[in-house]
């Protein structure tokens, strides 16, 4: 019954035209239309944070903002943060800091760092728990989450 | 999810058109933090949704009015929270504001689907309550002032007519700044909804507000014009007396997962007692966040 409409948004620095059904998340459109799969579904309800993207440089889960939402908006998604072979200050310090276990939450909780230290380049701890409070990570690897953060902001994540 | 229509309105005229047209098989969609759950889990399943946010009249500025604040309907909790004129004048508002969801959540959703979803939770509702809130609201015969306390009717349901929508909420300016604060009660730190949420509002010339919310059908709010709780002298254990007369309709569903009826009653009435506390130290500083 529902016809799909064209949108037109900037995922990753790139202009993107697609069909979508307005039924269907931002979430799917990312992973199901656009193939980028980095986006993580899980809770579906706006609690775990997985889906976590960027759009217009605010963190959203997107699985509660419809892709027909998203026209005229610039998306980012964890396969936007590394520039080339280069990893994003942020995934440099997950990854030495342990941060990530099975990885599962890893996606959301990078793109909610990366929202966070946009805003605010050097958190407290405090910032910092508050900023990720939206990002469940089962393995509850809180700690080196947390650490991997700390140790972003210090090396200056925010200015890359 | 089921398909629906998707329409995007860019006049305030067509979204009343549209809302005149379907009926209750139209939904409107601001944030979506609250939709979009009902949508996926299939207890709501309208026809078409309407979408808000290219309606050139629906903003999300906030503006000062007669002194007071006016909140445009796409204004986010982020922006909200965040707002230097409310932080000062409206302070429990801003602190509501800020424990809304997660920051995804906040950067998405609006205060005016915060009270349209009418939640008993909502964390804003009380402290709008206690400011004497109006919420405006357009539909096909024009536009109407809703005091804030006459909005509410129980979990989903306001007193808005068929094809009204929220176009802002006002906030009067306060007669005299007053001294005020929200605080609720969780499960736990971080993100969840309340099992109490309470803004409590001290006046100048003595008078207390008190609203709550998650203590049944809707937010409350009641009014202690006595002195009694404003004064910093008076016995703790008076104003407790207070609190119990002032909190007896309160009626906590049995059936909540969150938190028992007697656990809530019981925490509104800790976090009554302090909020008064508090909101009478700021009334003293002058309200003025740190």
């Amino acid at each position: 019954m529902t016809m799909r409409q064209r949108i037109e948004l900037t995922v990753n620095g790139r202009i993107r035209s697609v069909e979508v059904a307005p039924h269907h998340t931002l979430l799917d459109v990312l992973r199901d239309d656009l193939g980028l799969t980095g986006t993580k579904e899980c809770c579906l309800v706006g609690e775990c944070g997985a889906c976590t993207v960027l759009v217009d440089d605010l963190a959203v889960d997107s699985c509660l903002m419809l892709g027909v939402e998203a026209d005229g908006a610039s998306v980012t998604t964890v396969e936007g943060l590394a520039t080339g072979d280069k990893l994003h200050p942020l995934q440099e310090a997950f990854l030495e800091t342990g941060a990530a276990q099975c990885g599962f939450c890893i996606p959301g909780q990078l793109l909610a760092a990366a929202a966070l230290l946009a805003n605010d380049p050097h958190p407290t701890r405090a910032a910092v728990e508050e900023g990720l409070a939206g990002n469940l990570c089962r393995c509850a690897g809180y700690e080196q989450i947390i650490e991997a953060v700390v140790v972003a902001a210090r090396a200056g994540a925010s200015e890359s | 999810m089921r398909a629906f229509a998707y329409e995007r309105p860019t006049t305030l005229q067509g979204a009343v058109a549209l809302l005149a047209e379907h009926g209750s098989e139209a939904r409107l969609l601001a944030g979506g933090t609250d939709l979009i759950i009902r949508l996926r889990d299939g207890s709501i399943a309208p026809r078409i949704v309407v979408d808000l946010k290219r309606i050139a009249e629906l903003d999300g500025q906030i503006r000062e009015h007669d002194g007071g604040l006016t909140i445009g309907a796409r204004a986010v909790m982020t922006d909200i929270a965040a707002d230097g004129r409310i932080r000062r004048d409206y302070r429990a508002l801003a602190e509501a504001a800020a424990v809304v969801g997660s920051v995804q959540i906040r950067n998405r959703a609006t205060l005016a689907g915060n009270i349209c979803n009418a939640s008993p939770a909502a964390d804003t509702a009380p402290a709008l309550l206690v400011y004497g809130a109006r919420v405006i609201a357009a539909g096909p015969a024009g536009t109407r002032r809703i005091p804030i306390d006459a909005f509410f009717v129980r979990s989903g349901v306001t007193t808005l007519a068929r094809g009204e929508l929220v176009t802002a909420i006002e906030l009067p300016r306060p007669t005299s700044r007053p001294g005020s604060v929200h605080l609720r009660r969780t499960r736990r730190r971080g993100h969840d909804l309340a099992s109490v949420t309470l803004a409590c509002a001290v006046r100048a010339d003595g008078v207390t507000q008190l609203a709550y919310g998650s203590l049944g059908p809707r937010p409350v709010l009641v009014s202690d014009e006595t002195g009694l709780l404003a004064d910093p002298t008076a016995p703790e254990l008076a104003k407790m007396r207070r609190l119990e007369a002032l909190f007896v309709g309160a009626s906590p569903s049995p059936r909540s997962m969150r938190a028992s009826p007697e656990y809530r009653l019981a925490m509104l009435h800790v976090l009554g007692l302090r909020a008064v506390g508090t909101a009478i130290e700021r009334l003293a500083q002058g309200s003025v966040p740190r």
